[in-house]
């Protein structure tokens, strides 16, 4: 308690920085926390920590031409002797400085036991004279500060030294980081062998950290930018957290007074200082972004303080960042996550309280797995901690299955590409074709484009149908080939079991239509399902249909009203789909919704009563309502209608879509379909579109280079004459005549000939025909 | 007597030779290396599976000069291979083709017509744009664009600034991106490094391919075009047998006698800062003087692979040079390879840091703790002397590197070979070859010529990478 006192006593500031001459490479505090001392390459400085600023007390690089014992790789502020400082410099001098010398030239000691650069010294924590050293020479070495020597070496085996840390609470244990990845456990009395081992990381392990309070943890970080939490209490050690980075970890330091907590900064790329919660690896819990170059140093300012890290870096500056005005990446995290699986299974993920809520309708097979399922450890569960910082964060996952058979999965999309026919047959026929694929697969909106397709489109055989009589009769043909807009009606009516027709009569009868409606037998589903289903494409066809309609005498319809109603429903051959509809889950709701619509529909547009149109519509007419349709189905996902369409279309439609739409559309196709193996399909649709860009897809890698057979040099020229040594390349060897079709040859000895010949030869014989010995093998 | 005289009178002494009557072969020299007899070669390779796998993989049984020579160090040439075929044929950034065109663009620069010719064949083999092989204003201008570092990585890398790199990164028409830039500039080091390998160790130029059809053919006739053929046509039986020269027996005991005694006057070497500082810029400008003159303002002959050299005229400038600015000497410590380095180029160009790290450690710990004739000899210190030496030239300095262990490790003939083999490769004489060490197996010579490349290329890429770096913070 006393100690806290203090803290918050002698403690306090804000962010704050000042820039230093030089890049700096290390940074260490007094343990007071009022001084700070910066070491660098050419910068050896100590600065107060006043209220609102940095303010340089004393330059420790003092001489004319400093040597190179002051270009410092490390340094250390003893935490027991407030007058003590200990340097690593990059030559391999480790030197010691007092600040109580009178002299301007504070140091005090100069080892030069190491060969090469020392990268770390540290000072015992409890033992005023104890100082350590790591060295790239591979060697450690305990130096006692009142004798000029080192009293103990360490050996690492030849391996590079990087981190060197006294355990807080073991007096005679320090932890070493080695460059091949491999940490060390030593005991400072027995200076011949390790005591523990172990691989921490893959390359080089740049830095490590005891737990301040927890006795067996111990932090590393690495080049492989990760930083892993080690509890060596336990026989063995193992690994308890692990946190990835985005780049190589250079320093790490736990946070003091938070158990969990550590602190991070990088050695490339990377210019932030991230604080990590361990046990939420994902995220960092806090982030200081003020450096314009890689952090070097960090160090928390006081060793009971939460609030307050200090930093240098290489940009030259040095750095007071407040706890508080750090950014907070969780703040911006999205906190909900969904994912489709392989078998259309949907997982989600969010925060429990969103979770929690009533289950709503349709949550059939969902199943929900608590955070700790084992199967799905994607988000972890977490008692509520009062004393926790991070925002609540429990999360549950749900996991909807997709019922077997359902049609989730995609199975749609490969018996259509196998079933649709694009080509080589007259345009009615793919279009009926079509139509009844899509109507077998339950898709009932595309097969009434389809439909529809085959009716705008078809060639209209006699051109000249005005009279109702032949409306009447063409409106029962199952085949509608003329475009007068009255067989227009009829064509569509074959579809809508006459429903349609039947409203639009009524209305310009009575536009009380609903009873009407309603008795017309059999034909609700079909009705519904132009109206409800195709609606969005459909509309543009209907209100053009009203039209035509609004152009006839309104008196021819009347009489024709139940005519032709009676003949259609007699029909025999009209298709009966509404059997295979009534568990299609859309009927019941769009009912209503057919109902009313019609006869607005039809109302407002009776108002239209001019000649638009001539009665006989040229196919081109179409071109923009099918545009939009194709573009329809593409923003909808379905690319494969928009594809096929227009192949089956051809070139009635290929020249009102510019051609970058269409590449667009036949690569996300074809792209689909060899995502499942349809290699047919694909290339058939590669084949049959119009797209130089996509023609000359399945003629790429086509190429077969071949040498001479003679004079093994490669065959630059066509044709069978190797224009180098003037022989006929490629000679059967059964007939020695020069193979102009297919060659077959032995992937063992390389000969071959006609395909035929060398069928044949090899019934007969098991040795190669030209008789090199090889025994050849024909599969 | 300098270089030029040198040569020819091995010129005169071949003509006579010929006089009387000597039969010369139109190969150079049987084998794979004109400098390294063909027995001790061929057989001296245990290699493991994998690199046999690798090698199957690569020519189909049949290995190339190259291969063969650095065969002598198997585990080496399975870290060499593994990182060449990862560079030229996994997964990467560029597209094949481009590869190739950058390694041919960086070993011309050496006119290195092995490599050219090399490189020209895959090239051809891919098959496509090969109109580029007829030289450089035939290939994109993106590719023209990497001419500049180019020449400066190859001679002059301590130039390289991150205006370099912003040039060819910022956005445009021929623009690169950051990763594809660093497979270039790891490539180009790589050839340029693999350039003096091949001079370093007078690998023959493979039979076949120079052999090859179309635009190959006029690029590397038969006549070696680019190479003074004088030093390479000796035949290896007339010269004298280096070891049995009896003057040169105490040479080798006096080196061992060197560094043992290095060994233990480190204990007690108080040289002062100023002392080593001097002695880092001793070495720096002694190097200059170690240049077999006579080369100088030497115009490159024309050859058929200057089509792929840009100005061909900037060649090697010695980093100190009297009287001048001297661009600031780099500290090793301020951007080493494991920890900046590695990190950079793992991070554009996935997994080659790992390839390049086992390479740079394979090559500096390899050791077979032998010396001549000696046996169980700690060998590292001499390693390092030519690591060091190496750096050193191209102005890179260790601060805990006494760099007077040079000079009293490398003998002077060594030092003109070390310089002419990393700065100006093609200049590297068979004599340069055989003044060194006299005692010393073939074997042990190549590994000096592994040092050299992989110091070499590592030079080059600390100062590239590091001017990447400054471009990205």
């Amino acid at each position: 308690m006393e100690k806290m006192t203090r803290v918050s006593g002698t403690v306090s500031g804000c962010t704050m920085f000042c820039h230093l001459d030089a890049p700096a490479n290390a940074i260490s505090v007094c343990r007071d926390a009022t001084q700070v001392v910066v070491a660098g390459r050419n910068i050896f400085k100590i600065y107060g920590l006043e209220e609102d600023g940095f303010v340089e007390r004393l330059n420790l690089r003092v001489g004319r031409k400093p040597s190179l014992n002051f270009s410092c790789a490390d340094v250390m502020w003893h935490q027991m002797e407030e007058n003590l400082l200990a340097t690593a410099a990059t030559n391999g001098a480790v030197v010691t400085w007092n600040l109580a010398r009178p002299c301007r030239n504070k140091q005090e000691q100069l080892f030069t036991e190491h060969k090469r650069t020392v990268n770390k010294v540290c000072f015992h924590p409890t033992e005023v004279n104890m100082l350590l050293s790591g060295s790239q020479d591979g060697f450690m070495k305990c130096f006692d500060l009142r004798k000029k020597e080192s009293v103990s070496t360490f050996s690492g085996q030849s391996e590079s030294v990087r981190d060197v840390q006294f355990s807080i609470k073991d007096y005679f244990t320090f932890a070493a980081s080695f460059e091949n990845g491999n940490v060390q456990l030593w005991d400072i009395r027995r200076p011949d062998r390790y005591e523990r081992m172990f691989t921490a990381h893959t390359g080089p392990v740049f830095c490590c950290d005891w737990h301040p309070e927890d006795r067996g943890w111990l932090a590393t970080g690495g080049r492989d930018k990760m930083v892993k939490v080690w509890d060596m209490s336990t026989n063995r050690v193992k690994e308890i957290y692990c946190v990835q980075t985005i780049a190589s970890v250079a320093r790490v330091k736990w946070r003091p007074e938070r158990r969990y907590h550590l602190a991070t900064c990088s050695m490339m790329v990377d210019h932030n200082i991230y604080v990590w919660d361990v046990r939420r690896p994902f995220i960092p819990f806090a982030t200081f972004e003020e450096h314009k170059d890689v952090t070097t140093g960090i160090v928390w300012r006081h060793q009971h303080d939460p609030y307050f890290l200090l930093s240098g870096s290489k940009d030259s500056t040095l750095y007071q960042h407040m706890f508080k005005d750090a950014s907070r990446p969780v703040d911006r995290a999205n906190p909900e996550g969904l994912c489709f699986g392989l078998f259309g299974d949907l997982a989600f993920a969010a925060k429990e309280s969103l979770m929690s809520a009533p289950q709503s309708v349709g949550d059939v097979g969902r199943k929900t797995y608590p955070g700790g399922d084992r199967r799905y450890p994607i988000f972890f569960f977490k008692k509520p901690d009062v004393t926790e910082q991070f925002a609540q964060v429990s999360s549950a996952l749900s996991v909807f299955e997709s019922e077997a058979g359902s049609s989730v999965g995609m199975d749609w999309f490969i018996n259509t590409a196998q079933s649709y026919l694009l080509s080589g047959k007259p345009f009615a026929e793919l279009c009926e074709h079509n139509a009844q694929v899509a109507k077998r697969l339950n898709r009932p909106q595309e097969s009434t484009t389809w439909t529809m397709l085959r009716i705008m489109f078809s060639e209209p055989a006699n051109p000249s149908l005005s009279s109702n009589h032949n409306l009447n009769k063409s409106g029962n043909l199952p085949l509608v080939n003329s475009f007068s807009m009255k067989e227009m009606s009829a064509a569509l009516n074959e579809r809508n079991k006459e429903n349609r027709q039947d409203n639009l009569h009524s209305l310009e009868t009575n536009l009380n239509n609903n009873d009407e409606n309603e008795e017309t037998e059999g034909s609700e589903g079909q009705a519904e399902y132009l109206f409800g289903d195709a609606e969005l494409d459909d509309d543009d066809l209907y209100s053009m249909e009203h039209d035509n309609q609004a152009e006839e005498p309104e008196y021819l319809l009347p009489q024709e009203a139940f005519p032709l109603r009676h003949e259609i429903m007699d029909h025999p051959s009209a298709p009966e789909p509404v059997q295979e509809k009534p568990e299609s889950p859309h009927v019941s709701g769009s009912e209503a919704e057919s109902t009313c619509l019609t006869p607005m529909e039809s109302f407002s547009l009776i108002s239209v009563s001019q000649l638009l149109f001539s009665p006989h519509l040229p196919p081109k007419f179409f071109c923009p309502i099918v545009k939009e349709m194709l573009c329809y189905y593409a923003e909808q996902g379905d690319v494969q209608m928009a594809v096929s369409v227009l192949i089956v279309l051809g070139d009635r439609i290929r020249k009102e879509i510019d051609e970058l739409t269409q590449e667009h559309w036949y690569m996300s196709y074809i792209d689909l379909l060899q995502r499942f193996e349809l290699w047919n399909v694909s290339n058939e649709v590669i084949k049959l579109s119009t797209c130089g860009a996509i023609m000359c897809l399945n003629q790429t890698s086509t190429t077969l280079h071949i040498n001479c057979s003679n004079c093994k040099r490669p065959m630059s020229n066509k044709g069978w004459i190797c224009d180098r040594c003037h022989h006929c390349a490629s000679v059967c060897a059964v007939c020695h005549h020069v193979v102009k079709g297919l060659f077959v040859w032995c992937q063992g000895c390389s000969h071959g000939g006609h395909l035929e010949h060398v069928m044949e030869w090899l019934k007969q014989s098991k040795h190669c025909p030209a008789g090199c010995g090889h025994l050849c093998e024909y599969t | 007597m300098n270089g030029t005289a040198d040569i020819c009178n091995h010129c005169r002494n071949m003509i006579r030779e010929k006089e009387k009557g000597m039969k010369m072969s139109r190969h150079i020299s049987t084998g794979p290396s004109s400098f390294i007899p063909e027995n001790e070669i061929i057989g001296a390779m245990p290699l493991n599976d994998s690199t046999v796998m690798f090698l199957d993989e690569e020519f189909s049984g049949r290995m190339d000069n190259l291969t063969q020579v650095m065969g002598l160090h198997p585990h080496y040439l399975q870290a060499f291979l593994r990182c060449h075929y990862y560079l030229l044929r996994m997964d990467g950034p560029l597209p094949l083709h481009y590869r190739h065109y950058i390694a041919i663009m960086a070993a011309a620069r050496h006119q290195c017509s092995t490599l050219v010719c090399q490189h020209v064949q895959e090239f051809e083999q891919i098959g496509v744009c090969s109109d580029w092989l007829r030289g450089l204003e035939f290939c994109p201008q993106r590719l023209r664009n990497l001419n500049e570092i180019n020449k400066i990585l190859a001679h002059r890398p301590w130039l390289i600034t991150k205006q370099h790199i912003q040039a060819l990164v910022k956005t445009g028409e021929h623009s690169w991106s950051l990763a594809e830039l660093v497979h270039a500039v790891v490539l180009l080091a790589h050839f340029h490094a693999l350039a003096s390998f091949v001079f370093g160790s007078g690998v023959n130029p493979d039979p076949e391919v120079t052999e090859v059809n179309g635009v190959t053919d006029d690029i590397c006739p038969p006549a070696m075009a680019g190479l003074c053929t004088c030093h390479l046509t000796n035949s290896n039986q007339g010269n004298r047998n280096p070891l049995r020269n009896p003057d040169t027996g105490s040479e080798l005991e006096a080196l061992m006698e060197r560094m043992k005694r290095l060994l233990e006057e480190r204990e007690d070497d108080d040289a002062s800062e100023e002392e080593m500082f001097t002695r880092f810029e001793k070495e720096k400008k002694e190097s200059l003087l170690v240049v077999s003159a006579g080369f100088d303002e030497e115009v490159v002959p024309p050859s058929p692979v200057a089509r792929f050299v840009d100005d061909p005229s900037f060649g090697y400038q010695d980093f100190a040079r009297h009287g001048e600015d001297n661009p600031p000497t780099f500290k090793a410590q301020d951007y080493t390879w494991e920890d900046h380095g590695f990190s950079l180029v793992n991070r554009l160009y996935s997994d080659i840091g790992h390839l390049l790290d086992d390479k740079f450690r394979t090559a500096c710990d390899l050791t077979y703790y032998n010396m001549a004739s000696h046996e169980g000899v700690d060998t590292s210190m001499l390693r390092r002397a030519l690591f060091n030496y190496v750096h050193c030239m191209y102005g890179i300095r260790y601060d805990d590197y006494d760099y007077g262990e040079v000079n009293q490790l490398l003998e002077r003939n060594l030092k003109v070979y070390i310089k002419t083999v990393t700065c100006y490769p093609e200049r590297t004489t068979r004599r340069m070859y055989e003044s060194y060490w006299h005692q010393f197996r073939h074997s042990e010579k190549v590994h000096v010529n592994l040092l050299l490349m992989e110091a070499r290329m590592q030079a080059e890429l600390l100062y590239a990478l590091r001017a990447i770096t400054h471009y990205m913070t």
